[in-house]
């Protein structure tokens, strides 16, 4: 008899509900059991709600079960698990779970169901066609391919990918970058984690793509050290690519050369903001570049760089792959392909929804997420992480699509949904902003560095209630200020949360 | 300020040794250091400016500018404890008063005995199993006020 494959997480949010455990007693129960095994530990399949998400490899398909703790093992083999009994943890294939089988997942395809750092598994799950189709292309059309896909940067800022290639491949050097912005501190974000866990190779496809599109020889990842579990599978998976002749002085027999590094950051927020993490890569203080000169024709080491986000990269082999016209199908407007939305907060059904663009904020909070986690009413949703716009109910109807937000004065930024329920306050929320942005300042321009602190100063003194008219005009100037004198997203998107937060919820703000 | 001991000494010049070389070392180097010894001594900032050819200066406002590196040694675990807006959703508030009372300590201490040291973090990716924190590397989510007394008494004597 052959033996039976189980697949338990490897993913930071699985371990940290217990996934170790589940997979230690799985492997001590088959032994004591006389039964033949094979853990495999995938990434997650993006519902955390139901992690740990065991699955078994049946004859009838993959078949999961879910929230596993360790104390549920033996009762899942006296059930008889691994030929897909029933159980009350018994939640079926994953494909048939509408929360997963609505999603459009290109990014994710293969996060959760292959083993991440088995590159024969990528190999067998469609990896390296991009890079195979993208060793017959002609660098421009590598870029044209991308720029006519419509993909945007997705780290945030929502800038055309390809246009940015263009400007590397156009800006003549003897030595050019390509930089991973995998510095997601946005709170509420986490596809990149999941996306760089439970899928790495596709991220190091990605980058080696964009390095022969550009005439790139020399690649950085720079990682959040706030990410262990995504440091450990990157680094596994990139030693593996050298190894097979995938990364190195000669991409699969192709004679072109890409060398791929991973370098920590090291807990600044504003690190994340591109020409901060090329100040941080270079060893210095990550404090904000002037723009101009562009990074993309003055970057690292003052050389033309492309600065991409971990999700913009990773979804660059499925377009080489499928063509522009299959990526630039999903979507609406100006908003192509799919956006990988991660729900959080005060959700009931939070994780990775990966979906075109064109969905609704409410079909997201209820379709997907279920509502809130407390079960009372969603009052607020924060998008984009910190400097994202807080929105009230009245506007759960927006879709998602960069045009769209901005009519709202709101960001879809990365992705990251945050809810709260009625308990939240929301003067209290504001504040919070003003002095995250105090604390994460790199301190370079004034409006960010000061405007910051005078911001906490002046919601407190209008919520104690002193002349809170003329102090709310105070903070409605002073984000003026720093909306339009900041030199980088930090200072001038703070505003966001805090105006929406006074616009939206002004009743928080009058303390009887 | 603080003498490195021999060992450290040791230790610094040989980081330094090896990673000089890199594109941008600072960053490698200090992240090695903090990693063997858990900071980076005031006492190291000479030896590494003299290493990678910059300024004390140089060294220390790179040092100062990073949440994560450390001057001090910090207790025998760090709990980092997330205090960003998806937890705060799912009464991180409460979870960090209480984890301050537990450990008898504020933000940026360690408790008497050198067992744990109690850091904010903003953000931990982990914001649909909220509230988080981490244990040194290891990730914790639905951290309660209950759960949170499990973890502290499990890592006590690890």
């Amino acid at each position: 008899m052959s033996s039976t494959t189980v697949f338990v997480p490897r993913d930071a949010a699985a371990l940290s509900l217990g996934a170790e455990q589940v997979a230690q007693a799985i492997a001590g129960e088959a032994t004591a059991r006389r039964l033949d095994t094979r853990v495999v530990r995938n990434g997650t399949r993006g519902m955390c709600w139901l992690e740990p998400l065991v699955e078994v490899q049946t004859a009838a398909g993959r078949i999961a079960y879910g929230p596993v703790a360790a104390a549920d093992v033996p009762g899942l083999f006296a059930a008889d698990f691994l030929n897909g009994g029933g159980h009350a943890l018994r939640v079926g294939p994953v494909e048939a779970v509408p929360y997963f089988n609505t999603q459009d997942r290109l990014t994710f395809a293969r996060v959760g169901v292959t083993d991440p750092v088995n590159i024969d598994d990528y190999l067998a799950h469609d990896g390296y066609k991009g890079l195979t189709r993208a060793l017959g292309m002609s660098a421009a059309a590598i870029v044209q391919q991308v720029t006519e896909s419509g993909l945007r940067g997705r780290g945030g800022a929502a800038f055309p990918t390809g246009l940015k290639w263009q400007t590397v491949l156009d800006t003549p050097a003897d030595q050019k970058y390509l930089a991973c912005n995998a510095d997601e501190g946005d709170s509420g974000t986490f596809a990149d984690r999941m996306l760089m866990e439970g899928d790495p190779f596709v991220l190091i496809e990605g980058m080696t793509i964009a390095a022969l599109a550009v005439g790139a020889t020399e690649g950085y990842v720079y990682l959040r050290v706030e990410y262990p579990h995504a440091h450990r599978a990157l680094d596994e998976a990139i030693a593996t690519a050298y190894e097979r002749g995938y990364l190195g002085a000669d991409i699969m027999g192709s004679g072109a050369r890409f060398n791929l590094h991973v370098r920590l950051g090291a807990g600044a927020y504003i690190c994340g903001e591109e020409t901060s993490m090329l100040e941080s890569l270079e060893g210095k203080r990550g404090e904000v570049r002037p723009r101009p000169p562009l990074p993309a024709v003055k970057g690292l080491f003052g050389m033309p760089t492309v600065v991409n986000n971990v999700i913009s990269l990773a979804t660059i082999p499925i377009i080489i792959d499928k063509g522009a016209a299959f990526y630039r199908d999903y979507g609406v407007g100006k908003s192509r392909g799919t956006l990988t939305v991660q729900l959080g907060g005060n959700i009931k059904r939070g994780g990775l929804v990966e979906k075109a663009f064109g969905v609704t904020v409410r079909d997201l909070l209820y379709e997907f997420g279920g509502g809130s986690a407390s079960g009372r009413p969603i009052r607020a949703v924060q998008i984009g992480g910190p400097l994202g716009a807080y929105l009230p109910e009245s506007q759960f109807d927006t879709p998602l699509d960069y045009e769209a937000f901005a009519a709202i004065d709101a960001l879809v930024g990365h992705g990251g949904v945050v809810a709260f329920d009625e308990t939240v306050d929301m003067s209290q929320m504001a504040r919070y902003a003003m002095e995250f942005c105090a604390l994460e300042s790199c301190g370079k321009c004034t409006p960010c560095r000061i405007g910051s602190t005078r911001g906490v100063e002046v919601i407190d003194r209008i919520l104690s209630g002193t002349e809170s008219r003329l102090h709310v005009e105070l903070l409605a100037e002073l984000c003026d200020t720093m909306t339009y004198g900041s030199l980088c997203g930090l200072g001038g998107l703070t505003p966001y949360p805090v105006l929406s937060a006074l616009k939206h919820f002004p009743q928080d703000f009058v303390k009887v | 300020m603080d003498s490195v001991d021999s060992i450290g000494t040791e230790t610094i010049g040989r980081i330094v040794a090896r990673l000089r070389g890199l594109p941008g070392a600072l960053l490698p180097v200090l992240h090695a250091i903090q990693a063997e010894l858990g900071f980076v001594p005031p006492a190291a900032v000479p030896l590494i400016a003299e290493g990678l050819n910059l300024s004390r200066a140089d060294v220390h406002g790179v040092i100062s500018f990073y949440h994560y590196f450390r001057d001090a040694p910090p207790g025998r675990h760090t709990i980092r404890l997330c205090r960003a807006e998806a937890c705060q959703a799912m009464n991180q508030r409460a979870l960090e008063a209480h984890a301050k009372e537990r450990l008898g300590i504020d933000f940026h201490q360690t408790t008497a005995n050198g067992t744990f040291s109690l850091e904010p973090v903003y953000c931990l990716g982990n914001c649909a199993c909220s509230p988080a924190m981490m244990v040194d590397h290891e990730l914790y989510g639905r951290v309660t006020r209950d759960r949170f007394d499990e973890i502290v008494v499990a890592w006590e004597d690890r």
